[in-house]
């Protein structure tokens, strides 16, 4: 069994199945990332990837193409966020709660638009997913060919944004007035930043990463929609959000260390290692708990996060 | 442009505040009204169907109040525990942590004198979900720790916690399938009405309703959470022990959580599974916040949400409207509601700029 830890194949296999695994993670990360950047707090993240999720799966079923599928799946989770922005972002409610609503109310919308669509058959129905995608050359080199350039297109283009999405937050302009409309709204306002467009504008970009990343694990990962296919990724984006210090290179790893320990113990399931693999699923959650004590003492929290924005009520 | 603005108003009197979960339960059968045409449903005969199936028999009927007690326990574990703004997200994972400790009294405590069992039985899911819920209140009093995030991620600790035992030491001997042996029929709830489920833990739901409404109203440790909900520095500067008053509101919201585990365990599965709450620790923030955090307003609202839940079994096979409407209609109450809430405190200006 030891020999066949260490062989070449099981360790492309798991550098592979644990960029695939992480890939839906790192896009919502990256999405909250940006939300919270701006001072809001979406919670709906779990009932938007599960609504990307049925209306890319949905879409594709019905034209048979995966990008249309996966251009609807970000439309829906845009429109999603703007009803988060309309609520916490304009009439100033409560983002938990506001949030959790959009989580309840889109998770029931999807399944109810997959209920409608497709009715209850036995066996779900099947798109031909994304395959992947070889590099050439780079595909060829031992180890690290097959298991970073055999990839899903979505995989390559989440890992641009990774850079893109740091370097815009940090290195330019409309950037730093986001962080600093997440930071004192008030400051913003005085030099001119419209704070609640700004914040609308992160929140909606936000929806769009997190329905591509639902519409990734039913196009991609998988071939079809269950209910469950979001599974909590959601809430582990949002806890990676924590844990990656709202940056999107620490919460990428964060991300991968997640999609390591899946993978990792999917892999022993099938090697047939009596595993408690829940022991393993777990550790992530606890590690990010541990992060948020250590987080708590620093003062890296957007400080305007969790407050509305009125101009009339100045410090309230 | 159109510039919007939103600005205190006067305090409503408070007959508007009672009549504003109705309100919004009307509002939302409008909203919901058009995903059920759209699914090509007759509207009068889907919304009198779901209340055909809830009320319209005996047997639907005791099925509601079955559904409710879980909701009415979940609901008031979560406007407990935010009336001391204790942002307690984590009742599902409460409800999950009294389900096990039932479940191991239940089918281990075999030397227990069976007379004794029904109460061991539920003063461990209690005193579970209570710990469960005390250690995020802790991280937050003494660590400052967010608790809606901390909350929210023990969910999945206990989910874990409870895959492990059930694929492990607690699975039933000889099956394959993630479930517990089946509890000692000394800690089944007893069933109060023949011919139905209606069991002893829907009038205990009740009950529980009155202790909050008393703890709340009549005792001096209610005054003392509630005032930590409404300004926790002036709590502190009037000599309240706020992290104390924290921790005792997470013992009590996590409890009532875990009894809605017991039930779950003791009046409806007898095994532990996975599957054993479909997500009523969540479904208990819509109804806390839909009850205004009042335990009368809670009950009231955990039975409507039974009613929608037990009737669109029924809308469902008679109209071809999917039951996942139920969700739907969940969410849209729950933000209706909020925007209600808003409009009691201020109002929205428009206006040219």
């Amino acid at each position: 069994m030891i020999s066949e830890i260490f062989s070449e194949a099981f360790i492309t296999g798991i550098i592979g199945a644990t960029l695939r695994i992480s890939t839906p993670i790192i896009l919502a990360t990256l999405g909250e990332i940006i939300t919270e950047r701006s001072g809001v707090l979406n919670l709906g993240i779990e009932g938007t990837m599960l609504f990307g999720a049925a209306v890319g799966f949905l879409v594709t079923f019905a034209t048979g193409s995966l990008w249309l599928g996966v251009l609807a799946a970000a439309i829906g989770g845009m429109l999603l966020a703007l009803l988060m922005a309309v609520l916490s972002v304009y009439l100033g409610l409560s983002q938990h709660v506001s949030g959790l609503g959009i989580t309840i109310f889109a998770s029931g919308l999807a399944m109810f638009i997959y209920r409608l669509a497709v009715g209850a058959p036995i066996v779900p129905p099947t798109v031909d997913p994304f395959t992947p995608v070889a590099i050439p050359l780079l595909s060829k080199i031992p180890i690290i060919g097959p298991s970073f350039f055999n990839q899903y297109i979505l995989t390559y283009i989440t890992w641009i944004l990774i850079p893109v999405v740091s370097v815009f937050l940090f290195r330019t302009k409309p950037g730093l007035r986001i962080r600093t409309v997440g930071q004192n709204p008030f400051a913003a306002d005085t030099v001119g930043v419209n704070v609640n467009l700004t914040r609308t504008l992160c929140v909606v970009t936000g929806g769009a990463f997190f329905g591509v990343a639902g519409a990734f694990l039913t196009l991609a990962y998988q071939n079809m929609f269950l209910i469950d296919v979001i599974g909590g990724r959601g809430w582990i984006a949002i806890a990676m959000t924590i844990f990656g210090n709202w940056n999107p290179v620490m919460g990428t790893v964060g991300a991968l260390i997640f999609g390591f320990l899946d993978a990792l113990q999917l892999r022993m399931q099938t090697l047939g290692v009596e595993l408690p693999f829940h022991i393993f699923l777990m550790i992530p959650y606890v590690i990010t708990i541990v992060a948020l004590v250590s987080v708590s003492r620093k003062a890296t929290v957007p400080a305007g996060l969790l407050k509305p924005y009125r101009r009339e009520e100045k410090g309230g | 442009m159109i510039g919007m603005s939103i600005v205190k108003r006067k305090p409503l009197p408070g007959w508007v505040r009672i009549l504003l979960p109705a309100a919004a339960v009307f509002v939302t059968l409008i909203i919901t009204a058009i995903p059920i045409l759209l699914a090509g449903g007759n509207l009068w005969k889907a919304y009198s169907t779901l209340i055909y199936g809830a009320l319209g028999t005996r047997f639907n009927l005791l099925e509601t109040f079955v559904k409710a007690s879980p909701l009415i326990l979940t609901g008031l574990a979560v406007s407990f525990a935010f009336r001391a703004r204790f942002w307690n997200i984590g009742a599902e994972g409460q409800l999950l942590a009294g389900a096990v400790a039932a479940t191991w009294a239940g089918v281990y405590f075999t030397w227990l004198p069976s007379f004794l069992l029904l109460p061991v039985v539920i003063i461990m899911g209690f005193a579970a979900g209570g710990l469960w819920a005390a250690v995020p209140a802790f991280l937050k009093t003494r660590l400052k720790v967010d608790d809606v995030v901390t909350t929210l991620l023990l969910n999945y600790v206990m989910i874990h916690i409870m895959g492990a035992l059930l694929f492990g030491p607690m699975q039933e001997p000889g099956s394959s399938w993630p479930r517990s042996p089946e509890i000692m029929q000394g800690a089944f709830y007893p069933v109060l009405l023949a011919r139905s489920r209606f069991h002893f833990g829907i009038p205990m739901a009740f009950l529980m309703v009155l202790v909050i409404w008393f703890i709340n109203t009549k005792t001096v440790f209610g005054y003392q959470a509630k005032g930590v909900g409404v300004n926790i520095r002036a709590a502190r500067f009037g000599g309240i022990n706020t992290g104390r008053v924290i921790l005792k509101t997470a013992l009590i919201s996590g409890g009532l959580a875990g009894l809605a585990g017991v039930g779950e365990v003791c009046a409806i599965q007898y095994h532990l599974l996975m599957e054993i709450s479909p997500g009523y620790g969540y479904t208990g923030i819509v109804i806390a916040m839909l009850g205004n955090l009042h335990p009368v307003g809670v009950a009231l609202v955990a039975f409507f949400f039974s009613i929608i839940n037990v009737g669109a079994q029924t809308m469902g096979r008679m109209t071809g409207v999917p039951t996942y409407i139920v969700g739907v209609m969940e969410g849209v109450a729950l933000m209706v509601m909020l925007i209600f809430l808003l409009l009691t405190e201020y109002k929205i200006r428009w206006k040219r700029s």
